[in-house]
């Protein structure tokens, strides 16, 4: 199976993995191993790089995966630079989740301060993988900006609701020469192999796997259904048709 | 439009009769929305919802986990002053009530603070009497300044301040404020609030749009339990809450639930909130706003505290102290109100820990003021 390729970073594996909602640090580190994620996301927001003691990077020292800080708090461009800026000097990474969310409740991503922001911040030198919503012209205007991928949602994050933007993510993976990782509202590993069978790069799941039962165990699950959607991508689907095929068709008399 | 326009379409006598006339109908038709509204809230708040209060539960623990995960953000309140002008008959701080008053200085407060700190907290939320002779703007600035290099996130909960006022301590970096309007009685505040500048209903009622005006990055709503009628009251705090969701919409909510607990030279609750009515209360809250945080504090008992983890409640301080050197300048120094869940800050994380919960310490960063 052809690899995943971000900014010249190869991956074997599609998919990502947020960090936040586990129960302990323990639980969230047997998760991203069994997941056999090679990309977590951190928000720097968790991170105490005052003190070092900090409870979640320690369970993620292995050679196999690299940390993504994510600005997760910023409201607007400026604080998401400034955030980056710290996020690079703390986990000695110039990649970069670019999160920016003003409003508190639906987290729902800011088009205009993200593309100020992934600017500047291209500009900066940093790999930056924007959140935002399904909007195909904001990608392509994230890709002019130098971003490394886009990240569109499927639903609101932490809705568990699924694709439900569809029919928008299909037109964003047509025309992007960029991958494309599906992030937020990925809910069930049926979701995943569908975001995958529609030809996502990959995708990102936190809060389906880090509330799920036994989270251990549905994080190889969706490892699964990732790889399994990605191989029915790679071995082109069969069609659908809507209408069955007729006994007596109408063109027969051409023949 | 403010907040106070809003209010005064309503009528408290109104409102409370149409909770009481909810059925159990309307509770089932509540539980069922994708969008509850503020009618449904008053259903799940209603007597009628009583016999609904598993469901509830089940409910608001699977949307909280949802939305927090399997975590509770742990804080601690630093008490800097007790010094107050304010008459509120149900206050340990009352300017009656013929305490030693104590405002913490520079040093005693970088003391208090490292003791705060060794217990593991990097959220803190300052607290004060209203004094503005003593505990005033310039004084804030000066306890921030102490105070930022060593917490990620402050918060205060000190007299209602002017929009400017809060603009000037969010760029000192305030995340937070947090302002009870202790009841939503109009009528009925006077008596709770006879003197000093706390009498002023209207200016209180209209200080979370000062702050949010101000940019705040998180408000702080709440009734005092014990003083009106909870559910009227609960409802008015729902439609201040719905209020400002809509008008500061970059800001984050948290909702409070004081229940008067006893403390010296104070009145007993005027109502009893029972631990069903609370319980009740918080899962009201959760179905109807599944992002906003709902706060606990160590007025309740340790077998409440426990057990109310998993119904919706998100953050939670520990060992608190209500006094203000209680940490270690002063330990017998009058408290505001007697902590009935006296376990340290570590035993408390360790509790969490044990129900498969993880105690979050830090989730800000003081880049983003």
């Amino acid at each position: 199976m052809n690899k995943l390729k971000i900014a010249g970073k190869e991956f074997h594996s599609r998919l990502f993995l947020g960090t936040g909602k586990f129960g302990s640090p323990k639980l969230m580190e047997d998760a991203v191993l069994a997941s056999g994620s090679e990309m977590v996301t951190v928000a720097l927001k968790r991170i105490d790089m005052e003190t070092n003691t900090d409870g979640l990077l320690s369970h993620l020292q292995y050679p196999h995966i690299n940390l993504l800080p994510n600005t997760s708090g910023a409201r607007n461009a400026k604080e998401a630079i400034f955030a980056a800026q710290l996020a690079r000097e703390a986990l000695e990474t110039n990649w970069l989740k670019l999160e920016i969310h003003p409003d508190p409740r639906y987290l729902m991503p800011d088009p205009v301060e993200t593309l100020i922001a992934c600017e500047e911040l291209a500009r900066l030198g940093f790999v930056v993988l924007p959140y935002i919503h399904a909007d195909p012209v904001l990608c392509k205007r994230l890709e002019n900006a130098g971003t490394a991928a886009v990240m569109p949602l499927g639903s609101t994050i932490g809705s568990n609701k699924g694709l439900r933007t569809i029919d928008f993510l299909e037109i964003i993976i047509e025309q992007s020469n960029v991958p494309v990782i599906i992030d937020a509202g990925i809910g069930s590993p049926s979701d995943a192999a569908k975001a995958m069978e529609i030809g996502a790069d990959a995708v990102l799941v936190n809060t389906a796997i880090a509330v799920a039962g036994n989270p251990v165990e549905m994080a190889r699950a969706f490892s699964l259904a990732v790889e399994a959607g990605r191989m029915a991508y790679m071995a082109r689907l069969a069609t659908t048709k809507r209408t069955a095929e007729a006994s007596s068709p109408l063109t027969a008399f051409l023949d | 439009m403010s907040f106070k326009e809003i209010y005064n379409q309503y009528s408290w006598d109104e409102v409370k009769e149409s909770i009481y006339d909810k059925t159990s109908h309307d509770v089932e038709m509540a539980l069922s929305s994708h969008h509850r509204t503020l009618e449904d809230f008053k259903a799940l708040i209603s007597p009628a919802a009583a016999p609904y209060l598993e469901e509830m539960a089940q409910l608001s623990h699977q949307l909280t986990q949802k939305r927090f995960g399997n975590t509770i953000q742990m804080y601690a309140p630093i008490y800097l002053s007790n010094v107050c002008t304010n008459f509120c008959t149900y206050c340990g701080f009352n300017f009656d009530n013929k305490i030693k008053r104590k405002t913490l200085t520079p040093d005693e407060i970088s003391l208090e603070i490292a003791e705060i700190k060794k217990q593991g907290f990097n959220h803190i939320l300052l607290v004060t009497g209203e004094a503005k002779q003593v505990v005033h703007i310039d004084y804030f600035k000066e306890a921030i300044e102490i105070i930022k290099p060593h917490f990620a996130n402050i918060s205060i909960e000190v007299q209602p301040l002017d929009q400017d006022e809060y603009e000037e301590l969010k760029q000192a970096g305030i995340y937070a404020v947090l302002v009870y309007q202790e009841t939503y009685h109009k009528e009925k505040y006077p008596e709770y609030h006879p003197k000093g500048k706390k009498a002023n209903f209207d200016y209180r009622l209209e200080t979370p749009d000062r702050a949010g005006k101000a940019g705040m990055h998180k408000i702080g709503v709440g009734v005092l339990l014990g003083l009106e009628e909870w559910r009227t009251d609960s409802f008015f705090c729902a439609l201040h809450l719905d209020y400002l969701q809509k008008k500061y919409w970059q800001t984050k909510y948290s909702v409070s639930f004081p229940r008067i607990r006893p403390a010296e030279g104070v009145a007993p609750p005027n109502v009893v909130v029972s631990d069903r009515e609370l319980v009740q209360l918080i899962c009201a809250y959760r179905l109807m706003y599944e992002d906003v945080e709902l706060s606990m504090s160590t007025r309740e008992s340790e077998q409440f505290r426990n057990n109310i983890i998993k119904l919706g409640v998100t953050s939670m301080s520990a060992g608190s102290k209500t006094n203000p050197g209680g940490y270690t300048v002063d330990p017998e120094s009058l408290e505001q109100f007697a902590i009935s869940d006296e376990r340290s800050a570590p035993q408390m994380a360790e509790f969490i820990s044990g129900i498969n919960y993880e105690p979050v310490w830090k989730d800000w960063d003081k880049s983003f003021i």
